[in-house]
């Protein structure tokens, strides 16, 4: 196939198409507006539903609906249309429902800004509604891997039975690069027996609930809720080492951060002969904890960056565990670190010229 | 090479077209290419931007802040970007609306009367692209043909017939800059 140019927003949408998403329910915020717009035009034509509905919270029930009844189902908001979700992801979450929810996140806390952030991780990777749940989180840097991760998103969705988040920002919603569409091969998953669809020829109903009244009958689902979170957490753990062989210091950035990541660490060894590598999380839930910690132990020190004021330095932090010095430098309200801030920051670090 | 360019001017100058184009044809000549539009609140009238990268490597930041050219249709859009250039980068002036010049002493500049010569080929709207010829002239971003090769696919095939203008107003341009480097 072909390459074409898209805008991130729309490639999402047309990528969810593809991985045979057909409902669609949302509500217009700034910067996501190309996701639903695009899905109220294509939707129809392959014979899905595009229905935008009166608010984020009723959106987001829809998708339990269509995701309760076995189909392919997701919603996209920004940051404050993301929390009015969270009440009905908690539900999802509980009755073990797959879809997927889309964050193009923008500035906060609150109204915030329409501009770019990254201040939702800790609300993305720490289940964000109540209750003991996860959520798959995951953190394209590229519009081509926003299309890639939102066809495998699907698919994790099924396997596992889970919500799955992808993470962007209002930069890679807005922006326009090369996209191919159908580079990812679809898994071969189950049926979903469990799916509200009618009785047919099954002797007992299928319920779609996260209301377990017996204490220890709901210990006992949050217990196998624990156990499959283990599961994706060894096999679903994904992240980008980038010239890291030989790198004295180690940034990790996700997202479009970890792009301006890159053309500092370029600069930066061309400039100053600095040797800097990037890890870079793709999936921000489960974290590459084992990996960061890996890579940590052969480097002087550890500098996170972020578009907020320090959300996944955190997990950086609890993965290295104090055995090297983790630095951390970001922007945040909707402004954008640019490359040179990055370099004068690891200049500062290395103490001058390598 | 890696071109990292911003090209800036009032809403309806066609900035975000511009940009558009030349990211279409680096793709089309198969370079990595990133296009980025400034998006926020703006009145009317007010600054558009975009940032355009064409290169021979993956795109890092998509946000262009330090530009090999730059691009200005209006006086804002100088005040504002006249900075971002590079030295040894190149600023592109539309003299047609901008009387002030450049402060910067290590960069080149050239001044285009985009609006004076499109109104001479009998459209306006054609001012960015006289521009546009220049910039292609001056840095070889893109091949001229492939403009013309990649038209349809930014403007839709129902803007083909407008081509022709367009074409004059690109070539233009070009000639205006190549003269100025001679």
């Amino acid at each position: 196939m072909s390459k074409i140019l898209m805008k991130g927003n729309e490639a999402i949408a047309e990528a969810a198409i593809q991985a045979g998403c057909r409902y669609f329910f949302g509500y217009p915020i700034t910067p996501q507006n190309q996701i639903p717009e695009y899905m109220s035009r294509r939707l129809p034509q392959v014979g899905g539903c595009f229905l935008q509905a009166e608010s984020e919270v009723a959106a987001i029930n829809m998708v339990y609906g269509a995701g309760g009844a076995g189909a392919r189902a997701m919603t996209s908001s920004s940051s404050p249309g993301i929390s009015l979700k969270q009440e009905g992801i908690s539900y999802i979450a509980g009755a073990q429902v797959p879809c997927v929810i889309v964050n193009m996140m923008r500035g906060g806390p609150g109204l915030g800004s329409i501009q770019p952030s990254q201040s939702d991780y800790y609300q993305a990777t720490r289940g964000g509604g109540h209750g003991d749940y996860r959520c798959v989180v995951l953190a394209p840097s590229t519009v081509q891997e926003a299309v890639d991760m939102m066809a495998e998103g699907f698919d994790i969705a099924d396997q596992y039975r889970i919500p799955v988040i992808l993470c962007g920002d209002g930069m890679l919603g807005q922006m326009m690069e090369p996209v191919e569409m159908g580079r990812y091969t679809p898994r071969k998953l189950p049926e979903k027996t469990w799916a509200t669809t009618g009785m047919g020829s099954r002797k007992t109903p299928n319920i779609i609930n996260s209301l377990y009244i017996d204490a220890a009958i709901l210990e006992q689902k949050n217990a196998e809720l624990a156990a499959i979170y283990d599961e994706i957490s060894a096999n679903e753990t994904k992240w980008e080492s980038y010239r890291m062989e030989d790198a004295d210091y180690m940034v990790v950035a996700y997202g479009t951060t970890a792009r301006i990541a890159k053309s500092a660490i370029t600069k930066i060894r061309a400039e100053y002969g600095i040797k800097v590598g990037l890890l870079r999380p793709m999936t921000l839930w489960p974290f590459p904890s084992a990996a960061i910690a890996e890579a940590a132990a052969k480097v002087k020190a550890v500098l996170t960056v972020e578009m907020s004021t320090g959300q996944m330095v955190d997990d950086v932090r609890l993965a290295i565990a104090g055995s090297k010095p983790v630095e951390f430098l970001g922007r945040s309200g909707g402004m954008i670190p640019a490359p040179r801030e990055i370099i004068d920051k690891l200049v500062e670090m290395a103490g001058g010229k390598a | 090479m890696t071109h990292e360019m911003i090209i800036a001017g009032f809403g309806g100058q066609g900035v975000m077209s511009l940009g558009e184009l030349l990211t279409y044809a680096g793709m089309h000549e198969g370079k990595e290419v990133s296009w980025m539009p400034s998006y926020g609140p703006e009145m009317r009238g007010g600054a558009a931007s975009c940032g355009v990268i064409v290169s021979d490597e993956p795109v890092g930041s998509p946000v262009v802040t330090e530009a090999t050219a730059v691009v200005v249709m209006n006086l804002p859009s100088l005040d504002k970007f006249e900075e971002n250039v590079l030295p040894g980068g190149c600023l592109f002036i539309n003299s047609s609306l901008i009387e002030r010049n450049s402060t910067r002493t290590d960069i080149k500049v050239y001044r285009i009367p985009a609006n004076e010569e499109a109104q001479a080929l009998g459209n306006t709207r054609v001012a960015g692209m006289v521009i546009l010829g220049a910039v292609i002239a001056v840095t070889g971003v893109v091949a001229i043909d492939s403009i013309g090769e990649i038209f349809t696919k930014v403007f839709g095939e129902k803007r083909a017939k407008l081509w022709d203008i367009n074409k004059q107003a690109l070539e233009r341009g070009y000639a205006i800059a190549k003269e100025m480097m001679a």
